[in-house]
């Protein structure tokens, strides 16, 4: 029953002047049970953006192997929040980030980490599809070529063309590989930009927002895609499309001002959240 | 946004909260009318009126529309809103709330039906238990039809509770009627259509609670758990049962 959702609300009042305002209790289940390691776990992490207080204090658990699913309005933090995963905010100057997060139990944001290694092992994929000016070949032979993950040129073309089968693209575009990247479809650049992520055999693949530029034919083959990689990648994806949160995830967390309100079976989110401010939001009545 | 507000707002795309509020509003008129179908199958049983009988009888196609209506509703709702949580869960309340109530029309038709062949029939001994039992039943629609226009899953389980008089009723109505029969077997007929009136009657109960527990899980999410109090378990064994081996050939 809907012990969490009076429980999560209540501490909303009392975070009061005193003190910086306390993180919301998270409704569901946002860690995972005894027994069960995270591929990432982080733990009361805060993101600040100069003043702005923009991640207050996330606990979340992310499960290897799965489909986790990041919803949220506008500025709620989710996209903010995806970034911290592989450190992608370090790029901003004012961007502060506090807490910590690990990728199998080592911590991320420790200074021994290359964050160039980080980001090999935490691919990450944009809204609008940003393949480099380069043939197709290149975009994907790239990565493992900076990253020295092949040597000859023969084991290069096989880690490019695995890619891009595993992308789903690979019959689409075998007799144009020489071509340039920006000339595909939308929905092909984005699974080019796929395929030149799981190229240098990444364990974390982050999304944000992967098919918000495409139409829904291309959406559903890249939802198709995701569903497959979950076999062999942990995929953490940042979307508006409730509907699609809905088809590809396992996981749903839900993020509100800056505050993981609620993370659980995708199956519970969506027939019975526990707080009712995900209930309003995935219904429709705010956001 | 505090807890309230957000309980109380409205979809942001108007249209759809206005399907959803008309959907209830569907549910309570088909409810109201198969209650006010019950009342009319009572009254003409206890009244021996056949003709009000009759209009029950025609009237429980409306009811049957009714549900046909709610069916289209709800398909049309999910294909173009494509309704989560408790919205998803109120459309697929209103269809099985809509079946029940159905039913309960039918059972209500089947009461005014026999009343109407026992109205050829010479009239019986009063039976003390049925007015009760419809009027205990009649209570159980209205208020679980409150209930669910108020979203009170408390009034809910109140109902799913009562419902055991109802079970016990029917079994002492049971005992009573039998008995007539052995006294006298003319009375067999009139008292076999009783037994199956309160059958009905007895059903409608049934579904009242099938309504409660449909309400509990429009409101909470979760089923609603544990086992219905039943009365004596429906001990049908009469008090004049003959031992064993004393039967009649």
């Amino acid at each position: 029953m809907n012990t969490q959702a009076p429980a999560a609300a209540q501490s909303a009042p009392q975070a009061d002047a005193q003190q910086p305002p306390a993180p919301q209790e998270t409704a569901g289940a946002p860690l995972l049970g005894p027994g069960e390691t995270p591929k990432i776990a982080s733990r009361d992490v805060h993101v600040h953006y100069g003043e702005k207080h923009a991640i207050k204090g996330v606990n979340l658990d992310i499960k290897e192997n799965e489909v986790t699913a990041f919803i949220g309005p506008s500025g709620c933090g989710k996209s903010t929040f995806l970034r911290c995963l592989n450190r992608m905010n370090d790029t901003i100057d004012i961007a502060r980030v506090t807490g910590r997060i690990t990728l199998d139990g080592q911590d991320v944001y420790d200074k021994r980490v290359d964050v160039v290694q980080l980001r090999a092992r935490v691919g990450m994929v944009f809204q609008k599809p940003n393949p480099f000016p380069k043939s197709i070949f290149e975009n994907v032979a790239y990565g493992p070529r900076i990253h020295g993950i092949a040597r000859g040129k023969d084991e290069i073309e096989d880690i490019v063309m695995s890619s891009l089968d595993r992308a789903g693209l690979l019959n689409e575009v075998k007799d144009y590989l020489d071509q340039p990247g920006t000339g595909l479809s939308g929905g092909q650049q984005q699974r080019l930009c796929i395929a030149r992520a799981i190229a240098v055999s990444p364990e974390v693949i982050l999304m944000d927002e992967p098919c918000s530029a495409l139409d829904p034919i291309a959406t559903a083959k890249i939802e198709e895609l995701i569903d497959e990689l979950r076999e062999n990648y942990t995929i953490v994806i940042v979307t508006h499309s409730m509907q699609q949160a809905a088809r590809v995830s396992q996981r749903t967390a839900f993020f509100h001002l800056g505050n993981l309100v609620e993370c659980g079976d995708t199956e519970q989110i969506f027939t019975n959240p526990q707080h009712r401010l995900t209930q309003g939001y995935i219904t429709g009545r705010f956001g | 946004m505090t807890d309230e507000s957000i309980k109380k707002a409205e979809h942001t795309v108007s249209a759809f909260g206005e399907d959803l509020q008309k959907l209830t509003d569907m549910i309570v008129r088909m409810g109201g009318l198969a209650e006010a179908q019950l009342a009319s199958a009572l009254q003409a049983l206890a009244r021996r009126d056949s003709e009000l009988a009759g209009r029950v009888i025609t009237s429980d196609q409306r009811i049957d529309e009714m549900e046909q209506e709610v069916h289209a509703f709800v398909v049309r709702l999910i294909a173009l809103r494509q309704p989560v949580a408790d919205d998803l869960r109120n459309c697929v309340s209103a269809l099985k709330i809509a079946a029940d109530i159905e039913r309960i029309g039918d059972y209500a038709a089947n009461v005014a039906k026999r009343a109407m062949v026992l109205n050829q029939l010479a009239p019986v001994r009063h039976i003390a238990a049925m007015p009760s039992m419809g009027r205990i039943v009649q209570e159980l629609i209205n208020d679980i039809l409150d209930s669910y226009v108020e979203r009170d899953v408390r009034k809910a389980i109140d109902v799913w509770q009562r419902d055991e008089e109802v079970d016990e009723l029917h079994t002492s109505l049971f005992r009573e009627l039998v008995t007539y029969m052995m006294e006298d077997p003319r009375n067999i007929t009139a008292a076999t259509h009783l037994m199956f009136i309160a059958k009905n009657i007895e059903r409608i109960g049934d579904h009242a609670t099938n309504v409660a527990e449909t309400i509990h899980f429009l409101v909470q999410g979760t089923p609603l758990r544990g086992r219905r109090p039943k009365g004596n378990d429906q001990d049908y064994s009469l008090t004049t049962r003959q031992p064993a081996g004393e039967g009649t050939e």
